[in-house]
């Protein structure tokens, strides 16, 4: 497919401030032109009337599993389930096993991703060797070999001083710290966030605060040091307000949330649905208000799935013992269509910023944008189509979904990656 | 009048007509522990388990014995004698405990909502008989049942429920069985203790004992865990007892008449003291038998159908 135009589609692209009605001309996998009427001897057509066509979606938080626990997700399953879900760049968390804290995993992981073909996988490398929070891993031998950042999710930095160093040593490389904020000693064995609910439920809570004073200490020491830190998973209203503070007093911080923390609250977890089992718990409803005015007000800079893929096994189990995740690749478009832009908290434009070239930027790759020369990693959305989420037709391994059944609006219509379409939505 | 459940999962969503037949029912059967000849064959033919998950003697043997009252046949499973051990997953020890044709389960669990899984894929009925610190409804409804004995109502009394509310599933079921009965119901322990909220669901909170059993008609005690201690949720036992214990000296405070309740099994000297538990006021040995009238009544109204006291009167 040397030549292809994408025809008659709403084009929205904020990298450029475009939105209005365009075509596209694509050639040997790169974006030549976004002109009206484009006419092109020998080129393939699609038509894109009546839909919203967008840079490449990028989601920056995944979990792919690969090495080590492929029973929940491969890089494969993982690439075809981002590609389901409109994404054609991710970046994916290093705690495999063994984890990505060295080159050879992280080489293991690109050319895992490479041969598969369907999206563009960037591996975030470990702080830590080991993911043990106690030496610096190899972080500039990572990047050679293709790391967009470094982070410990899931094994939070609970050592200062490694978190200074961590900031300091990767600001040489130009990669984001991606800090997971939780205070271990504090969130303890805690499985929901602490508050009425887990009184109610006599489940162990994990305080706000537990996400609050590590967002507190990280803002702190990226201020000292001036690394590029990036916060994770943003779940309180404590932690969006440091964020805004942060960013006022000019400090270089950037920040995420997912749909499940800007859609379900810690009621949900009254069913005792193990999907409803993620770190950070889900919250209140004044945290959830919180995480929208944060993504309305710009605080939020980039929306990530955090897909957490997991076996039947690892969630058909008592609530304390189930593993923490959502797969959220597949359902993130449709959720961020019907709870934020319908609902008019973002405006189309933003809402693609914020899963394009406001992604892009934090991790420092040249995507999520339209402009000529750039990869032809496109997006076709239908923003009208009414959908009912259906784990079961996830390309995920993971159905561990607690939006399984609802009613959403908005569909991937088909998504391209360097001009080859690597997915398509026939209609089921 | 048959039970609008057909699980007894928590006292939270339980109506309170259910709660009032239950009552209603374990007073017959009340009546049948006191005869010499206790065994009736109400329940003959049904059959039932109990799973227990966490060690327990009092609630396992009460269930047991309820059954066997009523002539059920009842098979006992616990984490030491069991597949269980072996990483079977609670799902499938069910299932194959109901694939040999029992009628009700029996759970106790360190989980929350562990039996209510099991009744989202389960026919028989599932009886919760503590589950983590989220509900233990028997516990609940024998001390509702202990009440109402003793004081001929439940409703417009004062009840303090007092100590480690946070990880105390007798105090939630209480709660919530106490506050749709129309009790007052109050509570005190150590701040690290109480978890946050408790006040929305009702109840007046303190960090002061007496101040919580002021003109009280009944103090419920609840046991504490030495483990509790060990977490860091309060300095030690010595400290505890001093400032929570329940002895005669704070016991004035309350109504001469009240009623001493504890779920068992005691730490004399720690959250009660000896005098307090044995003293007439105290109604912890009875709570006991009533235990087994009221698991009685839930079993019955659970496998047994027809009319409440019908059958009892066998």
């Amino acid at each position: 497919m040397n030549r292809l135009i994408i025809k008659g589609g709403r084009v929205i692209d904020p990298s450029q401030g475009i939105d209005k009605i365009s075509d596209i001309f694509i050639e040997k996998g790169k974006i030549k032109a976004v002109e009206e009427n484009i006419s092109i001897e020998n080129a393939e057509i699609i038509d894109a009337s009546g839909k919203i066509v967008t840079p490449g979606l990028i989601d920056i938080h995944v979990h792919l599993r690969e090495p080590g626990f492929e029973a929940k997700e491969d890089i494969e399953s993982g690439s075809m389930s981002a590609a389901a879900g409109g994404f054609t760049s991710v970046a994916c968390m290093p705690n495999t096993n063994p984890p990505a804290d060295n080159k050879s995993v992280v080489e293991f992981i690109t050319e895992k991703a490479k041969r598969v073909g369907l999206v563009n996988v960037y591996p975030i490398g470990a702080i830590s060797k080991g993911l043990k929070g106690e030496e610096l891993s190899e972080i500039g031998d990572m990047k050679h070999s293709g790391i967009v950042g470094i982070s410990d999710d899931g094994e939070p930095v609970m050592n200062s001083n490694l978190m200074r160093r961590a900031l300091e040593y990767s600001s040489m490389f130009e990669l984001p710290v991606i800090s997971h904020c939780e205070d271990l000693n504090m969130s303890g064995e805690g499985v929901i966030n602490e508050g009425l609910t887990s009184t109610i439920l006599g489940m162990t809570g994990i305080p706000a605060t537990a996400e609050e004073i590590m967002a507190a200490r990280d803002i702190r020491i990226a201020e000292f040091t001036g690394g590029k830190l990036h916060i994770a998973h943003v779940s309180t209203k404590g932690c969006v307000e440091l964020i805004r503070q942060a960013k006022a007093k000019g400090i270089n911080v950037t920040a995420e949330a997912t749909p499940h923390h800007f859609t379900l609250t810690d009621e949900s977890v009254k069913t005792f649905d193990t999907n409803t089992k993620v770190n950070p718990p889900l919250r209140t409803a004044e945290d959830v208000e919180a995480v929208r005015q944060g993504l309305k007000d710009g605080t939020i800079d980039a929306i990530v799935t955090d897909h957490a893929p997991h076996t039947i096994e690892d969630k058909e189990v008592e609530y304390d013992y189930a593993s923490f995740g959502i797969s959220g690749l597949e359902t993130s478009l449709p959720l961020v269509i019907t709870y934020l832009v319908n609902t008019g908290i973002l405006t189309l434009s933003q809402a693609i910023e914020k899963m394009t070239i406001n992604p892009a930027n934090i991790i420092n790759v040249p995507k999520g944008t339209l402009k000529p020369g750039s990869d032809a990693d496109i997006t076709i959305i239908d923003i009208e189509k009414s959908i009912t989420v259906d784990t079961k037709k996830f390309k995920s391994k993971g159905k561990n979904s607690p939006f399984n059944g609802w009613e959403l609006k908005g569909s991937v219509a088909m998504t391209i990656k360097s001009g080859n379409i690597v997915y398509k939505n026939n209609g089921d | 009048m048959p039970l609008k459940c057909r699980d007894i999962l928590g006292l939270e969503h339980m109506e309170t007509d259910d709660i009032k037949i239950i009552l209603k029912t374990a007073e017959s059967f009340k009546q049948i522990l006191e005869r010499d000849i206790k065994k009736v064959p109400t329940l003959r033919g049904k059959s039932m388990v109990t799973l227990f998950y966490e060690p327990s003697t009092r609630t396992r043997s009460s269930f047991e014995l309820a059954g066997k009252y009523m002539s059920a046949d009842v098979i006992n499973f616990s984490k030491a004698t069991s597949s269980v051990n072996k990483g079977e997953t609670l799902k499938d020890t069910a299932k194959t405990i109901e694939m040999m044709g029992v009628e009700t389960v029996v759970i106790r669990h360190p989980a929350a909502g562990a039996p209510h899984m099991l009744a989202r894929h389960l026919d028989a009925a599932v009886v919760n008989a503590g589950d983590g610190a989220h509900e233990h409804p028997t516990q609940a409804l024998l001390d509702l049942f202990t009440i109402k004995q003793k004081k001929g109502k439940i409703e417009g009394l004062k009840v303090a429920i007092i100590g480690d509310i946070l990880h105390s599933r007798v105090a939630r079921s209480n709660i919530w069985g106490l506050k749709k009965m129309g009790a007052e119901v109050v509570t005190a322990g150590p701040k690290t203790l109480l978890p946050p909220f408790l006040d929305e669901l009702g109840v007046k909170v303190y960090t002061k004992v007496e101040d919580a059993i002021d003109n009280a008609d009944v103090v419920n005690i609840l046991r504490i865990q030495l483990e509790r201690q060990k977490k860091g949720l309060f300095p030690s036992l010595r400290e505890y007892s001093i400032i929570f214990g329940i002895d005669s000296d704070k016991l004035k405070y309350a109504k001469e008449d009240v009623l001493i309740m504890h779920p068992g099994p005691l730490n004399r000297g720690i959250e009660i003291s000896s005098e307090v538990a044995d003293s007439d006021r105290s109604s912890i040995n009875e709570q006991v038998t009533n235990g087994v009238a009221v698991r009685m009544a839930i079993l019955y109204l659970l496998m047994g159908g027809g009319k409440p006291g019908e059958q009892a009167n066998y």
